[in-house]
């Protein structure tokens, strides 16, 4: 028979193992699965790796859409200084268009080409990702929501 | 004038219930029957000030009066009326009107039915309540106030976002605030008791009931959102871990959590301080949903404001509201007696357990959801957080949690007995572990996550008919077991549906995780496909006229599996004349419980269309299990319902303590 400090005792040092080992968890996940975002003048300043998961913001480049066979599409993603070339294999979001907003995840390629494995357009005309509306501000270009 | 009707009768309710919030502290305070007394009618009336004000709301849309902003940057004259409606909460103002709406009623449903509660704590819950209702009817006509004007008045109005203009609208946001506000009450009544310092059995008798109201509706809600966004969004998916999912997702683990504390509380009288602490941190993450959402700090298809000033108002109302309530607690909570201990290994320690992994499991969903902000806050670094996190985080605190489930009602009050438990879960476990290898066997070698996913649901399934089983008694003979069946509170019932629906849902999301089909493809219209057996012939893309958009429209004929003809499936792509916005509407063919789901991309340059078809195996389980667990929180809200009205023989002794 346990006494009640044991029981109580018992209850707590359960619990505190089961939080130490659920921090751990996080952390650790907080380190290996957690993805940057970057503009198109990180990418070309910041010489990273190929392969590396990212999120790359800016606005589609006028006239740089460009279909393949199938379901190949690429496109430009520029913040008005530096553009980056991105391929996509897959369906566009309703909401894509050139000149909007738009960010997209994946990892470069060594070649320099940028390929996305999802392409996040908003539900909304007036959308601009915060990420990449924070970055056009950074550089001055910013014009507020423009209405397509 | 039925406008400015509406903005009066919400500067009433404010009005109303800042007396709602006073009169009645001051009747406690200083034990004045008369003031206590104010509580009840200001409740109802500030109920009916609000409904009054949302009636006037709706009327300005159904009659598409764009003098009013509001109805002008939300609706346009040629949506079917069913939309007009609905597109009341389909934007800021209309849903923090909507959000009042719940709160008075629920403040004015303790009123009515709280007829036999202890009169101090039918007072101070409904002061509470009356507080909480102050702070965001001071938001709406400071901040969002539904009813300005526009002068002159536009002729057309700018049309509700599209996405929105679906059925969809009509359930997915009243059930989910019921649910986030229903909350409110939890908290209200674990204000009253950190208050009043007092907690006893008849408390609990009383929050259950509440808390399981508010988990039903918010389970209900969070399903039905979860169906919404895979059939409209065009992504074949049911959660993105999207920031604004974890907003609703948060509040129902820890409400799951309260449930399950509030028994151990009613029945056992222990874990009286960590129930009540519950109850703030439930209510707590409904308001930290509501200030996620409606502050525009997250992007998200939810989230239609981003004025700065009503963030700033929101954060104010989340530190007041979820600041003063801990800190209270903190004062106070040594004054409440501690309850009865037990043995770790016994129905309150299982209980313990569950409350353990989902109060775990909501903060690392809390961690995930906000890390992005608050690393934004310190170095300026942006970063996502996405579904690979939570599935590492959350899916290693649920998958043990998963397996403890069964054993749960296995275990006796007190002190239980682990391992025969066990032997009486044999047969489940046996059952599990052949479903399991049969997956593995004959749907597919190689997916052992559908396999183990499939096991764990059988699991759970098994363990919940083995619990109905064991009571039953089968070897009594059957006119025995149908006694003792029917003899069965409800309680049981409602926890083996419970548990049962989460194991529906489990096998939903492992099947179509593990075994879903998908094939993307450029197609013209003649050219046909082949997917998990079923062809699809292209047979015409054509443009067709609805109410307020245009839609192309693709046809595909249909073939089953053994030859048959299935008919026709179609998805189109729509614009909305007055955003110009376009939209998918996705094509779903339901088999059993099972869904081939066609969407469409973009037109190609040589007259082909992007198609993209999926088949989801199992994936309507998702959902039907959340209706199931819904269902089982109805049967044993049933049998609260008798307990709460009879307990009059029980609450003397509490009146007498006063």
């Amino acid at each position: 028979m346990m006494t009640r400090k044991q029981k109580r005792l018992s209850i707590i040092a359960g619990a505190m193992a089961f939080l130490a080992l659920a921090a751990g968890l996080v952390l650790f996940a907080l380190r290996q699965e957690i993805v940057f975002f970057r503009t198109p003048s990180d990418l070309v300043t910041m010489s990273i790796k190929p392969g590396v998961k990212l999120r790359l913001g800016g606005r589609v480049e006028k006239g740089s859409v460009v279909r393949g066979a199938g379901t190949q599409v690429s496109f430009g993603v520029t913040d008005t200084d530096k553009a980056v070339k991105v391929t996509y294999d897959g369906i566009l979001p309703d909401l894509f268009r050139e000149e909007q907003g738009v960010v997209v995840e994946g990892a470069l390629a060594g070649d320099g080409v940028f390929v996305a494995d999802t392409v996040l357009a908003k539900h909304d005309e007036n959308y601009m990702p915060k990420e990449v509306a924070d970055a056009l501000k950074e550089k001055g270009v910013w014009q507020g929501a423009a209405k397509p | 004038m039925i406008v400015e009707l509406g903005h009066f009768a919400l500067t009433l309710a404010l009005a109303l219930s800042l007396v709602q919030a006073a009169a009645p502290l001051a009747g406690t305070t200083l034990g004045d029957h008369r003031l206590m007394a104010v509580a009840g009618p200001t409740a109802m009336a500030a109920f009916l000030m609000t409904a009054l004000s949302f009636a006037a709301l709706m009327a300005s849309y159904a009659a598409s009066d764009f003098s009013v902003a509001n109805v002008y940057a939300n609706s346009h004259s040629l949506q079917p009326m069913i939309f007009k409606l609905t597109s009341v909460w389909g934007n800021h103002e209309g849903s923090m009107l909507l959000w009042a709406l719940i709160l008075t009623l629920f403040g004015a449903l303790v009123a009515l039915f709280g007829g036999n509660l202890p009169e101090r704590l039918r007072a101070n819950v409904i002061a509470v309540q009356g507080v909480v209702g102050v702070a965001f009817f001071l938001f709406l006509l400071l901040t969002s106030n539904p009813f300005a004007r526009l002068d002159p008045a536009p002729i057309e109005g700018e049309d509700l976002n599209p996405i929105l203009q679906d059925f969809g609208l009509a359930v997915h946001p009243p059930l989910l605030y019921l649910g986030y506000v229903g909350y409110s009450i939890c908290f209200a009544f674990a204000v009253a008791a950190l208050i009043d310092g007092k907690l006893d059995a008849a408390w609990a008798r009383w929050v259950r009931p509440w808390t399981m109201a508010a988990w039903i509706f918010l389970t209900l809600g969070i399903a039905m959102g979860s169906y919404w966004a895979y059939y409209e969004l065009g992504w074949g998916g049911f959660w993105f871990w999207d920031p604004v999912e974890n907003a609703s997702f948060m509040p129902w683990l820890a409400g799951t959590a309260l449930l399950h504390s509030a028994i151990v509380m009613e029945k056992r009288e222990a874990l009286k301080i960590w129930t009540v602490l519950l109850a703030i941190i439930a209510f707590s993450f409904s308001l930290l949903g509501t200030f996620l959402v409606r502050s525009g700090v997250l992007t998200s298809v939810h989230a239609f404001a981003t004025d700065p000033a009503r963030g700033v108002f929101i954060l104010a109302i989340l530190v007041i509201f979820i600041g003063g309530s801990l800190a209270l607690f903190a004062l106070r909570a040594q004054t409440l007696n501690a309850g009865g201990l037990f043995h770790p290994i016994s129905r309150e320690g299982a209980l313990v357990f569950n409350n353990l992994i989902l109060v775990t499991a909501a903060a690392t969903v809390f961690v995930g959801t906000l890390y992005p902000l608050f690393l934004e806050a310190i170095d300026g670094s942006k970063i996502s957080v996405g579904a690979p996190f939570f599935n590492l985080t959350f899916g290693a605190l649920a998958a043990p949690l998963l397996i403890a489930v069964p054993f749960g009602p296995m275990m006796a009050w007190k002190r239980g007995d682990l391992f025969a438990a066990t032997q009486r879960l044999f047969a489940a476990l046996g059952g599990a572990l052949a479903i399991g290898a049969l997956v593995m066997l004959f749907v597919d070698r190689n997916a052992l996550f559908a396999a183990l996913g499939a096991a764990l649901a059988a699991w759970l399934l098994l363990g919940a008919v083995s619990d109905l089983v064991l009571r039953a008694g089968l070897s009594k003979g059957a006119s025995v077991s149908w006694s003792r069946l029917k003899g069965l509170p409800n309680s049981v019932y409602g926890t083996a549906l419970g548990h049962a629906g989460l194991g529906l849902t489990v096998l939903g999301m492992a099947m179509t995780s593990a075994l879903q089909e998908e094939r993307i493809l450029a197609m013209k219209t003649g050219e046909s496909v082949e997917v998990a057996g079923y062809r699809l012939d292209f047979k015409a893309y054509e443009p067709t006229q609805g109410p307020n958009f245009t839609e192309d429209r693709a046809l595909f004929d249909l073939t089953g599996t053994g030859g048959e003809a299935l008919g026709e499936i179609f998805a189109g792509k729509r614009v909305y004349q007055a955003r110009r916005m376009p939209t998918t509407e996705s094509g779903i063919r339901t088999f059993g419980f099972s869904q081939l789901y066609v969407s469409l991309g973009d037109p190609q340059d040589n007259g082909g269309i992007a198609v993209r078809i999926w088949w989801k195996p199992f994936v309507t389980l998702i959902w039907i299990g959340g209706v199931v667990m819904a269902l089982g929180g109805l049967v044993s809200l049933a049998d609260r319902r008798l307990r709460v009205g009879a307990p009059a023989a029980r609450r003397k002794p509490v009146a007498v303590v006063q």
